[in-house]
């Protein structure tokens, strides 16, 4: 389970997050949706230790992030697959190189190795790309090869930061099949950040926007689309005022 | 100190390391031996138009080889070596820190510091005295050459101004001063890049910034171990 504890963040004096609380069960996956620059990818990347709070914690498995040491911090980091905006692959390795690193640190056999990138690549339908080079792809090729990265780790959790940003429609759909299926086929708990309601609605169990530092609203995909805030359903219908 | 925490992580920075070496060292070659040869020749040149008809024209040899060994050798490469790795270095780490690939490192369960510094700073520090080896070696010939063809000095003469004042320590201080430049250039390349901010501005400025460091920094060192070992 991950939990969000009363975390605050801020960058210089712009607070950032302010008092976030959040539980996410095993299991489910959670969408954290929210305007641009509201701190969705801000606390993303505390779960993984990326950034240090100002105030408050997440607890990922009963372990406050922010106390563990380096050693404690790997260990961590071994069991959560991390797929980011624009996919940050490895631009000078191959797409097989690129899956394979993150398992070479965790001293899996080379011919495992060699099976569960094959398995990647095939569960995002990119076989065959495997000594192509991040700058061949397409934008979304990235992002599928990206969350491939992160599906052949085996994790207990996947974070999606803005998996959809940028990307055609139907490359979109894609990508949230894609999602949808990597949930039923090894069972992750997964946190999306994303401002792609469709996506939200596509890939969430539950929903929670975050708004002036805070949750919001969190709730099922129903009670998100049924509610009656004002600022939510603004944002969920996207009207400008 | 990150860097020193980084050292017994020998599994993660080997093998990056032998990647950094071939690429900071035998890719470094051509540019080096370039700036050598030519600064051999003006040397032996320099050296002739300075001496003629107040001292014996073999001191030549002695000018060459002193100054290829204690001075120019490392300075210049030094200097050189600062805009093609340490520019290069920075512009990596700066391009990866920006777009999200040193986090994904660490999501990875990567230590940057083994993975991307260590192998780097060591590949700099080992690799340096080599390539400024050749450099050293290359400006004695060169400059050799030039008194053979252009200056009417021997080859006996050359060699025995050559080995008038030689020491060993000119050639041991030579390298040791190129190894305290591989592993500055290399150590600030990568704390600038990894600490870029930004976008392409950003990768820009640490780029300038790498070079500007090492440069000054090369400098300084070069009179402290002049002060501290001369």
């Amino acid at each position: 389970m991950i939990e969000f504890q009363d975390l605050h963040k801020a960058f210089g004096d712009k607070p950032v997050l302010q008092g976030v609380s959040l539980k996410i069960r095993d299991a489910e996956t959670v969408v954290i949706i929210g305007y641009s620059g509201t701190g969705k990818s801000v606390a993303l990347k505390h779960i993984v230790g990326l950034l240090h709070p100002d105030a408050g914690d997440v607890i990922v498995d009963g372990q406050a992030v922010s106390t563990l040491e380096r050693d404690g911090l790997t260990a961590l980091r071994e069991g959560i697959g991390y797929v980011f905006q624009f996919a940050a692959l490895f631009d000078s390795l191959t797409v097989a190189e690129n899956l394979a690193l993150g398992l070479r640190r965790r001293r899996v056999s080379a011919e495992e190795i060699e099976d569960r990138v094959r398995e990647a690549l095939a569960l995002v339908d990119l076989s065959g790309t495997e000594e192509r080079m991040p700058a061949e792809l397409s934008g979304g090729m990235r992002k599928r090869v990206g969350i491939a990265r992160a599906i052949a780790l085996r994790p207990r959790y996947i974070l999606y930061d803005e998996p959809t940003t940028g990307l055609d429609p139907v490359t979109s759909a894609v990508i949230d099949r894609l999602m949808v299926r990597t949930r039923e086929h090894l069972g992750v708990t997964g946190v999306v950040v994303t401002h792609d309601m469709r996506s939200a609605y596509t890939v969430g169990d539950r929903i929670a926007m975050l708004y002036e530092g805070r949750i919001r609203q969190v709730g099922t995909v129903a009670e998100i689309q049924e509610t009656e805030d004002g600022v939510v359903r603004q944002f969920i219908e996207g009207r400008p005022e | 100190m990150d860097m020193v925490r980084a050292l017994p992580d020998v599994r993660t920075w080997a093998r990056p390391a032998i990647v950094q070496m071939r690429r900071i060292g035998v890719d470094s070659i051509p540019v080096t031996l370039f700036i050598a040869a030519f600064t051999g020749v003006v040397l032996a040149l320099q050296a002739s138009y300075t001496f003629t008809g107040a001292v014996p024209l073999y001191f030549v040899g002695t000018l060459v080889g002193k100054t290829m060994m204690l001075e120019l050798g490392p300075v210049i490469c030094g200097l050189a070596l600062a805009g093609r790795v340490g520019a290069s270095m920075a512009a990596e780490l700066g391009t990866m820190k920006v777009t999200e690939q040193v986090d994904a490192l660490e999501t990875l369960a990567y230590d940057p510091q083994s993975y991307l510094v260590l192998p780097r700073v060591i590949a700099g520090t080992v690799m340096f005295p080599m390539i400024i080896a050749f450099a050293m070696a290359t400006g004695i010939v060169t400059g050799w050459l030039t008194s053979l063809a252009l200056l009417d000095l021997s080859t006996p003469d050359f060699l025995k101004g050559l080995k008038l004042f030689y020491q060993f320590k000119d050639v041991w201080f030579g390298l040791f001063k190129s190894a305290t430049f591989g592993f500055t250039i290399t150590a600030v390349g990568c704390i600038v890049g990894l600490a870029t901010r930004g976008g392409a501005e950003g990768v820009g400025k640490s780029t300038t910034r790498a070079v500007v460091y090492s440069a000054v920094l090369i400098l300084l060192l070069d009179a402290f171990w002049a002060v501290v070992l001369l």
